[in-house]
């Protein structure tokens, strides 16, 4: 029986980023798949940030399959028929660059090719069924291949947001449906020209859009609109606990998303090549499982490493691959694959960016518990863009009578004066924890 | 009206490429926990429309099924059985 250094279950960001530090490292490592090939079950927003991959691919930008270099950042609050605007533009997100849109098909083939090319070997159309453990120990993989037990000295989760395997660990409990949101997605294809002259850009420059407000149709969500080389990402995601109770088809916002007049004139004329769903994993820290065990370690999605605030999923799940990688070369060279020894992945996870971040947006999600969302969501929005209507309306009433209405309008949508300062002290607590 | 080509959930999926299973990997436990079911809000949230209340039964076109798990969390009764198709089976996403 051929026994591993580790087996890693999902070619993702994650699992592919652990298998090439491990394979450069010179450990024997396989990569399983469920899917035909690597990025072939996977969906993104997407922007794919640099500093994350450039750790551990320099200059990957020089090869990877990588669609727009964002120069311009908005975040729109949605009305029904209006739209206010908050965005930054700035050359200064060229060189070098901040991110890049990507799609993950491409780009999850390209990186889990690297990992291949530095010796992991490839174990693709294959599911991993369960954990095999001994004891407390993980040991290796079943798979749905004839014969296809697969042995380890560490098995690395990286199966995604559903993370089968890992509630088989009893690690963490089903994921609530208020710790995920389900995005719908569409990509929409336009000539180049239309592409650049509608978002004011040149060249390989792109523009990204975040919008929340009454697209979400009372729900908690955030739509999200990035420019891709020929084509738009268009998509909205909600929390599935929301989307539970509004009865709310989730393809049926998208088609209101897309006529909002606002988006709608931006896509016009394009051709929908392909429609998609994934879950994104919006627990926050509370939601984060212990990382580390007897023989296994957890990544990514699976683990619910995601700052959901800052749209940033992709380049956590690397890091957190690379700093497994990292704890279980350090491993083989004790000999040692314990959660004593394994855990000093926990401990690099919790000395970088990707635990301070999720702990500085710990109180985000209770809030949004907390809160109805119809408030944050739909009426908050529809105050805001009446009091801006209200105030650039020329129409003989008084600036003053204007700007009274503009505040008080907000004001009484929230519940007066207390209620809306009360409001704004936990929103600003919530992401600053 | 090319606005609204794509519009429907039948044309949205016909995007996707699927390899289809001969066996589901989506099973309802008990339909009388669905026939009990209030809400049988499956028929709504689902983003493929897999499940449908028909002749007193869930039905499930588990060949739509794009893999995302939301009903796997958003059945009340957690009645869903919920695997992942057969290696290299489901859908492959062209761009993602």
């Amino acid at each position: 029986m051929e026994k591993f250094d580790a087996v890693i279950v999902g070619a993702g960001p994650a699992g592919a980023a652990a298998a090439l530090e491990m394979a450069r490292a010179g450990l024997s490592v396989v990569l399983l798949e469920r899917g035909e090939f690597p990025g072939s079950k996977n969906v993104f927003g997407g922007v794919l940030y640099r500093k994350q991959l450039e750790d551990i691919v320099p200059e990957f930008w020089k090869e990877a399959p990588l669609e727009r270099k964002i120069i311009e950042q908005n975040l729109w609050i949605m009305g029904r028929d209006s739209v206010t605007k908050l965005g930054h533009r700035n050359e200064g997100f060229k060189e070098p660059a901040n991110c890049w849109t990507g799609m993950r098909v491409k780009f999850d083939q390209w990186f889990a090719n690297k990992a291949v090319e530095a010796g992991a070997l490839p174990v693709y159309e294959t599911v991993a069924l369960e954990l095999i453990r001994e004891g407390n120990k993980v040991v290796g993989v079943r798979t749905d291949r004839e014969h296809g037990d697969l042995y380890a000295d560490v098995v690395v989760i990286a199966d995604g947001v559903n993370s089968l395997l890992g509630k088989s660990l009893g690690i963490h409990k089903e994921w609530a449906p208020d710790q995920v949101s389900l995005a719908v997605k569409e990509q929409i294809f336009l000539p180049k020209e239309k592409i650049l002259d509608r978002f004011g850009l040149e060249g390989d420059e792109g523009a990204t859009i975040e919008f929340a407000g009454e697209t979400s149709a009372g729900m908690t969500g955030l739509g999200f609109l990035y420019t891709n080389k020929e084509s738009i990402s268009l998509g909205i995601g909600v929390m599935v606990s929301d989307l539970k109770k509004s009865r709310v088809k989730p393809y049926h916002l998208l088609e209101q998303v897309k006529n909002h007049p606002a988006i709608r004139k931006l896509i016009q004329g394009g051709e929908t090549k392909e429609y998609a769903g994934h879950l994104i994993p919006e627990g926050g820290l509370q939601a984060v499982p212990q990382l580390s065990g007897d023989g296994w370690v957890i990544c990514g999605d699976a683990a619910q490493l995601v700052n959901f605030v800052h749209r940033e999923g992709t380049n956590l799940a690397m890091t957190s691959g690379r700093f497994a990688a990292e704890a279980i070369i350090a491993a083989k060279e004790l000999g040692d694959f314990s959660r004593t020894s394994l855990s000093l992945y926990d401990r690099k996870v919790a000395q970088s960016f990707i635990r301070k971040d999720l702990k500085k947006y710990q109180g985000l999600h209770g809030l949004l518990n907390e809160i109805d969302p119809k408030l944050l969501f739909s009426e908050l929005p529809r105050a805001i863009n009446e009091a801006a209507f209200e105030m650039l309306k020329v129409d003989g009433k008084s600036k003053v009578s204007k700007q009274r209405f503009a505040i008080d309008h907000i004001k009484q949508t929230a519940g007066g004066t207390w209620d809306l300062l009360k409001l704004g002290w936990k929103g600003w607590r919530a992401i600053n924890g | 009206m090319s606005e609204n080509k794509g519009a429907s959930i039948e044309e949205k999926l016909y995007t996707i490429r699927y390899k289809v299973d001969d066996i589901s990997h989506l099973i309802i436990k008990d339909q009388q926990v669905c026939a009990k079911c209030p809400t049988k809000e499956c028929n709504d949230f689902c983003p493929a429309d897999v499940y449908s209340w028909r002749d007193l039964t869930t039905q499930v076109a588990f060949e739509n099924c794009i893999e995302c798990g939301t009903c796997r969390l958003g059945c009340p009764d957690y009645n869903i059985e919920w695997v992942y198709p057969k290696g290299g089976h489901g859908i492959t996403y062209k761009f993602g």
